[in-house]
């Protein structure tokens, strides 16, 4: 079996994002960027299954610019064997993240489609979803827990509600939630090893897909400030604010 | 230029979100249509048709429907959505699972989550977890959008009698199999659209701990949240978890108990009307979105919380 994870390459979550003066984007030069969150859950499992002896190979891709190579090299680091990276420069939409990505399935053959549930840049949450659907591929959502059987994954999914588990067949995309498992670290000798495992470089316009934005991005501003608070002394302080001043109790 | 509002529903009554989406529907445009896909669902069809803002709805009642797959879904949505302009739901898990399975297969990029209506085609929506808020345009022809339910007012659910219109399932999807749903049932508020959260981080410690936020819940008829730090430690269940990858929640009062403020909590519920913040840590980030900081042991303050909420002649419900 075969398993390509999709990672993107985002600002790092820690990172206290501060919106351009010109309402154009955020500021992203001298930002320490990462891997998407979720995408580590994605690539550790992949990997986890592997060494379970249920797959043969981990391939991982990212799609971006130059820089987003430091997302696949990664995952090489922790375990991928192989790496793509689709170069395409500025916003990629979901969609068109789909669709090349289609062409890799296309080309590449994998049994399993791993990644995060969710990009924590865009927020966007589409594109495993786009990508069971222009594969006609059944999708596991927000997955907690995987288990590998024969023609078949069996996925817990976290929902609002509490719990799902579905059984979908193979092949199947699953998008992985963050409780998923723990992402290890990569080691400095796996990452100088990493240096040596393949990595193909693909130009996302040899592909034949059309990246053109289909939503146009007119502003980007801070959200609004909150009023600052104040601090309080005691516990029957703070319920009498809340009971005369907020009423809200 | 017609809305198709997708109703989510557990085929005995609406979904209380799909009033708010219902809402949102009626800001992109007065035509509002309600699809409406389920098992034994005639009763969620009646109650779509009782909106007053919902002019037609479309009822496809199959067992393909039972456990709401989005596969199974999709097929059916596709068959529906030659008149309309605009496709939405709310942006839950339901929707978030749903609407791009649809809107690849209409070669549409879909806006998701928005917060307001600007027009029919330009929407707002929180990126960067809620630390930066963009205006978009869609120039798709069809526009897929999915609302966050709590930026929302719910739509009057009485008044209005709309036709409702029978129709055909799409193709049934063989690939994926529903095994089982553990829902965790609760006598209180849902965390969603509760007038009061309380909710315990990491502070917390252990799970039994949390009986001292319970004790408050049950005293202020609050839902009861939680940071990722908490639900990954084990404390509490994940639909316990507020955040930008879990619940967003906008109360009329929060109160984070042991909870330091990461950016992904805060994206949850910086938009509470209130917020009161308890921890000892007097540098928490908590702090800067609190309307009311208490520094102290969450272990002390809780008990005599409750002592003080219990000396009130009266709380509001």
């Amino acid at each position: 079996m075969k398993i390509l994870v999709a990672v993107k390459r985002v600002i790092d979550y820690n990172v206290q994002v501060r919106v351009k003066d010109d309402g154009t984007g955020v500021v992203t030069d001298n930002v320490k960027m990462s891997t998407n969150p979720p995408d580590d859950n994605a690539i550790e499992e992949a990997v986890k299954i592997k060494e379970s002896g249920k797959a043969k190979e981990v391939v991982a891709i990212t799609i971006g610019d130059d820089k987003a190579q430091e997302t696949v090299r990664k995952a090489l680091a922790v375990g991928a064997d192989k790496g793509i990276h689709v170069k395409v420069d500025g916003i990629v939409e979901p969609l068109a993240v789909s669709k090349i990505l289609k062409k890799i399935v296309e080309k590449e053959n994998p049994d399993l489609v791993f990644m995060g549930k969710q990009a924590i840049d865009d927020d966007c949450n589409q594109t495993g979803q786009m990508l069971a659907a222009i594969l006609n591929w059944p999708q596991a959502t927000f997955a907690s827990k995987i288990e590998v059987k024969e023609k078949s994954l069996e996925v817990t999914r976290e929902i609002d509600e509490g719990l799902e588990t579905i059984e979908v067949n193979i092949p199947a995309i699953v998008t992985c939630d963050l409780r998923l498992n723990e992402p290890r670290y990569a080691s400095l000798p796996n990452i100088m090893k990493a240096k040596k495992k393949p990595l193909e470089q693909i130009n996302a316009s040899d592909l034949g897909v059309d990246t053109k934005a289909r939503i146009e991005q007119i502003k980007v501003e801070e959200p609004p400030k909150r009023k600052a608070g104040i601090k309080v002394a005691s516990v029957s302080e703070l319920v009498q604010k809340l009971k005369n001043e907020a009423k809200v109790i | 230029m017609s809305v198709l509002l997708i109703a989510e529903h557990n085929n005995k009554e609406l979904r209380p979100f799909t009033y708010n989406a219902a809402t949102a529907a009626s800001k992109i445009n007065e035509d509002i249509h309600v699809l409406v896909l389920g098992n034994k669902s005639d009763g969620v069809a009646k109650a779509a048709s009782e909106i007053p803002l919902v002019k037609k709805v479309i009822h496809v009642d199959n067992e393909i429907f039972d456990n709401f797959t989005a596969e199974n879904y999709t097929s059916t949505i596709l068959k529906h959505v030659d008149n309309y302009s605009h496709i939405v739901c709310s942006a839950n898990t339901f929707g978030k699972n749903l609407m791009p399975r649809v809107a690849a297969l209409l070669d549409t990029s879909q806006v998701s989550d928005i917060v307001n209506v600007i027009s029919e085609d330009t929407f707002l929506r929180p990126i960067y977890a809620g630390n930066a808020f963009a205006t978009v345009k869609s120039n798709d022809k069809k526009k897929c959008v999915t609302i966050r339910p709590t930026s929302f007012d719910p739509a009057p659910s009485t008044g209005g009698s709309a036709e409702i219109v029978k129709s055909d399932p799409g193709d049934k999807f063989e690939s994926s199999k529903f095994v089982k749903r553990e829902e965790i049932k609760s006598d209180r508020p849902e965390l969603g659209t509760a007038r009061v959260v309380i909710s315990g981080g990491r502070g917390m410690q252990n799970s039994d701990n949390f009986k001292l936020i319970t004790a408050i819940a049950d005293k202020l008829n609050a839902a009861i949240g939680a940071s990722r730090a908490a639900v990954d430690a084990g404390y509490i269940t994940n639909d316990h978890q507020v955040g930008q990858t879990g619940k967003v929640v906008v109360p009329d009062l929060y109160i984070a108990v042991g909870i330091s403020g990461a950016i992904q909590h805060l994206a949850g519920m910086k938009e509470s009307k209130v917020i009161v913040a308890i921890n000892k840590d007097g540098e928490a980030p908590i702090f800067s979105v609190a309307d009311y900081g208490l520094e102290a042991d969450l272990f002390e303050a809780l008990p005599q919380f409750l002592e003080e909420l219990n000396k009130l002649n009266s709380i509001q419900k």
